[in-house]
């Protein structure tokens, strides 16, 4: 069984962070995703940088632009992985932008992806159509799992296509949004979560945008099986450093009251 | 609808440049234009409306002069297609004309907008105070400040200029912020992109609504010369779309030889250039692929030019696809050639153009015209804007 999968059969929901790779400094990659494990993190979306990421908010954009001048590249976060699987047992999946991984090469970031013990990508300008054409193959070759967004815009008949070119979980966008740009979830947000749980998807469901506390993180998974967190922790980062990284995950741990 | 290489396919694409890599998203916004850009836009009461503010607003037809002084400067026979005499000063209007009463048809109530040198911005701002719709242009900070009388411009029409502030704070950027902005306003806003960039369907409805360029020079040109067809096109390409619109009605005919200038800015090999066809790879950018300027890696870099209209790290996947299938010859030009020739427009045939188009002017050395050739020069716009920097380079 695939790390994704046996990380869904824990009962209490799932805490995934994103962090965006060589930041705050070139070489804390490593760092960050073994304390955020040691924290009790159950999935982390390690950020590949890219310039002129369309789908993400101030708080990501900056955090990439701080890691490319600090040097990180697809060549060197794959070094800095070389080795992780010693340390870190849970699920790692890429999150990143198609055009980082076209000049890598898709077959050789692949390849690479399966030797550095990644379990899944995101790549969300990586639309449905052209990926079950051209990449879908390659992809499951390499034990890769594709995770595709869905909105509350998404058609019903697009979420079943989506549904069927999926093999672990689907991220759902917790609002028409990018990155990092809502505070806390109106009834209609909750009534999109629970339109997508009737659904009895094939495939789990987490949600993500918009999670920063316990608060937001107990509504997304009252009808999804957990949360990504990715600007909150970005903002963490900044804030605090890499040193105090448990606080952070403790803080989404608990009771809201 | 011509349907050959040179178009756009089914899918999107135009050989294996275009498409729509967008995140999820976008997917029901870029969806909805799909479906309906087609049958809106032949529908006869947009056709009427659009002909209409095409002949009453913008002023168009535009005239297709006999450039005589420089003709006989080239020894072959130059006519200039003046854009330049568009309502705003460019082409742009022609496209942002099209897309609001597209917008409209769609019962969208809010606009949104990139703008690099201001003057697609100017050309939104424009038509949305003639609608009365609610208008944001996204702009680069950087450009806000190099571009200081379009902002002043837009403001007086009404539009809110909003800054883009992320990565290198020009064009792409402002680009970004927009898309983002749709990201968060799917419903009730129209993005009026203004070239032949970004995800399908905006390439070739951007172009469709340009093609009336193309669509005057048959007539024009047959009452001067007594036939439809000339034998050279020639426009300056950023993204490109006033050649996209002069190249339209040609694209399958290739008799007819497509030239695209891009700006060589310093030198292709300076650092300074925004020639993409000769510096581009393969790529996605803004939700198309096609020749993009990048790093080994992947990210995209920041392109230079004395023109502000032509620094754009891509070009359109239409134009991508006509380098790639060598259907256009594509040329770059220098700043300082491009200034020249701009220069020389403005003694010989007392015409100021912007230095975008000053670009197209530069390539008689490289081409091989007859005597009894006949050359049409897309002067896509006028250089009111862009007379600060003639000022500096010449020393005015």
């Amino acid at each position: 069984m695939n790390r994704i999968k046996r990380a869904f059969k824990q009962e209490k929901p799932l805490v995934s962070i994103y962090a965006t790779a060589g930041f705050p400094a070139l070489n804390d990659t490593v760092e960050v995703i073994q304390s955020l494990e040691a924290a009790g993190a159950d999935m982390i979306e390690i950020g590949l940088p890219f310039s002129d990421p369309l789908a993400d908010g101030p708080t990501i954009q900056q955090s990439s632009t701080k890691a490319l001048e600090n040097g990180m590249s697809t060549k060197v976060l794959f070094e800095q992985l070389e080795g992780i699987r010693d340390s870190v047992s849970i699920p790692l999946i890429i999150m990143g932008y198609f055009n980082p991984v076209l000049q890598f090469g898709v077959a050789e970031f692949c390849e690479a992806c399966e030797k550095a013990g990644i379990d899944g990508l995101i790549l969300p300008d990586l639309p449905l159509e052209i990926y079950t054409r051209d990449y879908q193959t390659i992809f499951e070759r390499h034990g890769l799992s594709m995770i595709f967004l869905i909105t509350p815009q998404t058609s019903e008949s697009r979420i079943r296509a989506i549904e069927a070119a999926s093999n672990t979980f689907i991220y759902m966008v917790s609002s028409s949004s990018t990155t990092g740009s809502t505070a806390g979830f109106s009834e209609s947000n909750m009534a999109y979560f629970k339109r997508i749980a009737d659904m009895n998807l094939s495939v789990e469901t987490i949600v993500g945008f918009g999670i920063a506390d316990a608060h937001t993180f107990s509504q997304a998974s009252q009808y999804s099986r957990g949360a990504i967190i990715g600007s909150a922790f970005i903002r963490h980062l900044e804030e605090r450093g890499t040193q105090h990284i448990a606080d952070f995950i403790n803080a989404l741990n608990a009771k809201h009251v | 609808m011509k349907t050959t290489s040179y178009h756009v396919d089914a899918d999107g694409f135009y050989g294996e440049f275009g498409g729509a890599f967008i995140p999820e998203m976008l997917y029901p916004n870029t969806e909805e234009l799909r479906n309906t850009y087609l049958e809106i836009s032949s529908r006869p009461e947009f056709q009427l409306e659009f002909k209409a503010l095409l002949k009453d607003y913008v002023g168009r037809p535009t005239p297709l002069f006999f450039a005589s002084r420089l003709s006989e400067k080239y020894q072959t026979k130059i006519y200039l297609k003046r854009e330049d005499l568009c309502h705003t000063g460019a082409h742009k209007i022609n496209n942002t004309i099209g897309q609001i009463l597209l917008a409209k048809a769609l019962g969208k109530k809010r606009i949104i907008a990139e703008t690099g040198a201001g003057q697609h911005g100017v050309a939104t701002a424009t038509v949305c105070a003639l609608m009365g719709i609610e208008c944001v242009v996204y702009m680069g900070a950087l450009d806000i400040k190099r571009q200081a009388p379009n902002v002043a411009r837009m403001k007086l029409l009404g539009a809110t200029v909003r800054p883009a502030e992320s990565g290198s704070k020009t064009l792409k950027d402002a680009t970004n912020e927009a898309i983002r902005d749709w990201i968060n306003n799917p419903v009730d806003t129209h993005y009026i992109i203004g070239s032949v960039v970004g995800p399908h369907p905006y390439p070739d409805m951007v172009a469709r609504f340009q093609s009336v360029i193309s669509e005057e020079i048959g007539a024009q040109l047959l009452e001067k010369e007594g036939r439809e067809l000339p034998d050279y096109v020639i426009a300056c390409v950023g993204g490109g779309s006033n050649a996209a619109g002069i190249y339209y009605h040609y694209l399958d005919l290739p008799q007819v030889k497509l030239v695209a200038v891009e700006a060589a800015g310093k030198g292709i090999h300076s650092g300074h250039s925004a020639a993409t066809s000769a510096l581009g790879k393969v790529g996605i950018i803004h939700g198309s692929k096609t020749l993009l300027m990048q790093t080994s890696d992947g990210q995209i870099t920041e392109p230079y030019s004395i023109s502000a209209g032509l620094d754009y790290p891509g070009v359109g996947p239409m134009h991508a696809h006509l380098y790639a299938s060598k259907r256009a010859q594509f040329i770059s030009i220098s700043d300082d050639d491009a200034m020249t020739a701009g220069q020389e427009l403005a003694k010989l045939e007392g015409i100021i153009p912007a230095i975008e188009t000053s670009h197209a002017f530069a390539v008689f050395d490289q081409l091989d015209c007859k005597k009894d050739d006949i050359v049409v020069i897309n002067l896509s716009g006028r250089g009111d804007k862009d007379l600060q920097t003639y000022i500096n380079y010449f020393d005015l």
